[in-house]
């Protein structure tokens, strides 16, 4: 009746997993009570969980990936005192609780955290930047959002009910092939990632499809605002590369599930086959990270040196650059596969080259800098911390890359220390600087300057004291994922790098107190003006937080820097151009689609998992015929009247009028 | 009759006249932008140019898919195990039945959508219709082919080769089946809604669905069964 569920799945003998199980599970509780109790749910149902708005969707995407950092951070803790503690001894953690957790924390900071805020942002703002009024599929996007959260849910379900993966965030065979690996862990690994998978490729459809095709009028290519460039391309790789694992994924389901010989070391099956496959997606995947990342940084740095961009097209030039030469690296992922010298050296060449792209990219963020009037606030804080740690990152991915070299240093804390280096450098530090830099555009607040400092500090220093060891480490020969250590004279480093977690700790609680701190002091921090940083693309133009239609006459965008030029125009003339003819507005209304579909994926994934085939069955059918439903439905769009639309737009109005005498009296100062 | 009270076929050629995309449209050398394509700086593109176009990014990405698929079988193709060969299993006369089925549904597809240009509903509904059968006859036989394997013993968990030929044709298999019950789901729509914008935006979708897996199936007839077969001189 329910397959391989039973009560055992529940771990009673394990204290770490069971405690944390019954916090996590009394903190859910507890929040859904206060729901209720203060009868919060029309209003959730109404105003998020069915908004098809970007901006809501962009903000609950951001939200989800920072609760599922957290999670992954708590796991990072664990393997970092895990180490310090086994030396010589079997520390708190047996190995087949250390290897759910390192397999969990990749999976989750990759998949759940990063992923999520990187689309999160580019949910938020593509449409913003581009002045358009939402995203080209705004009930498909709803649909992706809900799916990406059914994978984060039945990833953290294996907390509790059975077991995860202990394979590595890239369940590698033979090892996860049902001969080795029989439990649900890897069918857990699985199950999730396919489902937000496909929410992942919905939400890349889209954004392509709407930088593309749905921009204001005069927003050509060479005007859009570099974030859009990133977004594009980041979502060109989304559209090619997961599809890869999708397909990579299924092949691995139909071998565990099916008996097929897809990458078993038996009968005609090829391992390495899967491994190849795997990194065809995994390197660009990297890229579908760091490229809205650089994306962010591209938008802080001209604001807050109050200077455009440096070299813009060779921005541009760039990100196409990385975009498609990402495609031809992903071999330097197992150069010790015993490829041969020839395809080692084109892998090789191919990964060095595409430094030049990045390097290119630096360049024009310092010569932004140069001889701009920099403010140091914290967005720029982190972007600045930024440029240091990444370039460190990028010079050791560049040794990485060389085939004798890595040789030495494959699957080493060297190579640990490397992909931390750059994706907390560059995707955790884009991440914190765009959300301090984009939070009054979205709740219409600033978050408090002297607690992001301290978050920043404290993350910068935490990081170094962190993975500065564990480079040493690599090159003293340590591996990866070691669940104890007989080296005692690598004592002194695993020690640093704890010393570095605890800074860490402090920075996420910097970060944590930030956000309680502001929220408690909004009104002193609310932005009036909707231009809190001097902007200078579309997206200060609107008020804080802009109006769910977004702008109330479609922007006509004459020049680079839109907002900017509009700015500078009302500065000239001292006013602001003139009340526009409002018209009514037509926007998408909401749908539950989204939340229906990802409940029953839910339940199908976690029927899957324990082989209960009958609900299988049941609620994909459920989900086929819930889509069929709300294909049926003949509303699909509801006016705004133009009266609506004016009251919004005066208001905004009478605030730039302000904006733009303070302006006005600032210039005549200076 | 159409909406605007002309004759179908004089409404059908006004319409295709007004597409801003048609062949043609513009005088040889005009360089001015063009309204409702989304290019350049005229403003956001139409509702039925943004559908089309994303769903053909869709495609694109279910043909990574597939071609994922076609590289394991390249890998494999020789993994045997000991087991048949692939030329043992090909049987050439059946796809070419299949072959001939699911190219001319395709066929009739598109004169489905050139009855819904014309807004023909009897007639959509025909073609529409005759599409579906033709589908069902290519699921049917190639369910046909995998049963007649599965009883010889020749099943995917025998071999590495017989584990990506069952993995890439079933995979085309499911997606032809998703389509036919797609294609039932849209001639319910077409019959209850009419030519509804959204409802002729979904069957511009449903043809580019079709004609995307007819492309697909060229690529394993060829790859699969033709380079497979006896008579193409592997010396088997």
């Amino acid at each position: 009746m329910f397959g391989k569920l039973n009560l055992s799945a529940i771990p009673l003998g394990q204290p770490i997993p069971l405690i944390t199980s019954l916090v996590v599970i009394l903190i859910v509780l507890g929040v859904l009570t206060l729901i209720t109790v203060k009868k919060w749910w029309p209003y959730l149902w109404r105003e998020w969980i069915t908004s098809v708005d970007h901006k809501r969707i962009g903000v609950m995407y951001s939200a989800l990936g920072v609760l599922m950092l957290l999670r992954g951070f708590a796991d990072a803790i664990m393997m970092r005192t895990q180490q310090a503690a086994a030396i010589n001894a079997m520390g708190y953690l047996p190995p087949e609780h250390y290897d759910q957790i390192f397999t969990a924390h990749g999976t989750i900071m990759i998949l759940f955290g990063a992923m999520p805020l990187v689309l999160g942002f580019m949910n938020f703002l593509v449409p913003l930047q581009l002045g358009v009024r939402d995203v080209a599929f705004p009930t498909f996007n709803s649909v992706g959002f809900w799916l990406s959260a059914s994978g984060a849910l039945l990833v953290n379900v294996s907390l509790f009910v059975g077991e995860f993966a202990r394979t590595g965030w890239l369940p590698y065979p033979p090892l996860s092939e049902t001969a080795y690996t029989p439990g649900v862990g890897v069918d857990y690994y699985l199950w999730a990632v396919q489902i937000s998978g496909i929410g992942t490729l919905i939400a890349g459809i889209n954004i392509v499809t709407t930088v593309l095709k749905l921009r204001c009028r005069g927003m050509s290519y060479m005007r859009m605002p570099v974030f859009c460039w990133t977004a594009l391309c980041a979502c060109l790789l989304i559209v090619a590369a997961f599809p890869v694992l999708t397909a990579t994924l299924a092949m691995l389901t139909l071998d565990r599930y099916l008996g097929f010989h897809y990458f078993t070391n038996t009968a005609g099956g090829n391992p390495m086959m899967f491994v190849n496959l795997v990194w065809a997606w995994g390197h660009p995947e990297v890229y579908i990270l760091v490229l809205p990342a650089f994306g962010i940084f591209s938008e802080i740095f001209p604001t807050f040196s109050g200077k455009p961009l440096f070299g813009y097209r060779s921005m541009v030039v760039a990100t196409l650059f990385i975009c498609i030469v990402s495609m031809t690296v992903w071999l330097h992922h197992f150069f010790t596969m015993g490829a041969g010298a020839a395809v080692n050296t084109f892998f090789g060449i191919s990964s060095s080259i595409i430094a030049v792209g990045t390097g290119v990219k630096i360049y024009n963020w310092i010569f932004t800098m140069y001889g701009g009037r920099v403010r140091f606030e914290v967005p720029m804080l982190w972007s600045m911390g930024f440029i240091f740690t990444f370039i460190i990152g990028g010079l050791t991915g560049v040794l990485l890359a060389v085939p004798p070299a890595d040789f030495l240093t494959h699957n080493s804390m060297f190579l640990v220390a490397h992909f931390h280096n750059v994706i907390i450098g560059a995707v955790v530090f884009a991440i914190f600087a765009g959300m301090d830099y984009w939070f009054p555009k979205a709740f219409g607040f600033r978050l408090h300057k002297g607690w992001g400092i301290a978050a920043f500090w404290f993350a910068f220093i935490g990081f170094w004291v962190t993975f500065a060891p564990l480079y040493v480490l690599g090159l003293l020969g340590m591996t990866r994922r070691l669940q104890h250590i007989n080296f005692p004279e690598w004592r002194p480093w695993l020690y640093a790098s704890v010393v570095g977690v605890a800074i860490l700790i402090l920075g996420v609680i910097s970060q944590v107190v930030q956000f309680v701190v502001s929220i408690r002091d909004r009104e002193k921090l609310r932005d009036v003006t909707g231009d809190p940083w001097d902007g200078r693309s579309l997206e200060w133009a609107t008020p804080s937080p802009p109006p769910f239609f977004n702008f109330a006459v479609m922007p006509n965008v004459e020049g680079e820097e839109a907002y900017w030029g509009i700015k500078q125009r009302a500065v000239e003339t001292q006013q602001l151009s003139p009340e526009p003819q409002y018209e009514p507005i037509e926007m998408p209304v909401n749908s539950g689609v989204g939340f229906y579909t990802a409940f029953f994926t839910s339940v199908f994934g976690f029927a899957m998992i324990w082989h209960i085939w009958w609900l299988a069955i049941l609620a994909f059918a459920a989900a086929f015929a819930g889509f069929v439903f709300f294909a049926w439905r003949d509303v699909h769009e509801f006016e705004v009247p133009a009266e609506e639309v004016a009251r919004v737009d005066r208001a905004r109005r009478a605030a730039r009028e302000a904006l733009l005498e303070r302006l006005s009296q600032q210039g005549a100062m200076s | 009759m159409t909406d605007s009270g002309l004759p179908a076929s004089v409404a059908a050629i006004r319409r295709v006249q007004q597409d801003p995309n048609r062949l043609g449209q513009r005088r040889h050398g005009s360089t001015e932008p063009v309204e409702g394509v989304g290019l350049g700086t005229t403003g956001p593109a139409t509702k039925r140019i943004i559908v089309g176009y994303g769903f053909w990014i869709f495609l694109l990405s279910d043909i990574v898919v597939f071609s994922c698929f076609f590289a394991a079988f390249a890998v494999q193709r020789g993994a045997t195990a000991g087991g048949p060969t692939l030329e043992q299993i090909v049987d050439i006369r059946r796809v070419a039945f299949e072959t001939a089925a699911l190219l001319l549904s395709s066929y009739t597809c598109m004169l489905s959508f050139a009855a819904t240009n014309a807004r023909s509903r009897l007639w959509t509904q025909i073609f529409l219709l005759v599409t579906g059968v033709l589908g069902l006859v290519f699921v049917l036989l190639e369910v046909q082919e995998f049963a007649e394997l599965a009883g010889r013993g020749i099943t995917p968990q025998r071999s590495g080769m017989l584990t990506s030929f069952f993995g890439l044709v079933g995979l085309h298999g499911v997606h032809v089946t998703i389509g036919g019950m797609w294609l039932a789901t849209m001639m319910a729509q077409v019959q209850v809604k009419g030519f509804r914008r959204e409802i002729v935006h979904r069957l511009i979708c449903f043809n580019l669905f079709w004609h995307a897996l007819d492309i697909v199936w060229i690529g394993i007839f060829t790859i699969v069964y033709l380079m497979g077969s006896n008579s193409t001189g592997s010396g088997a």
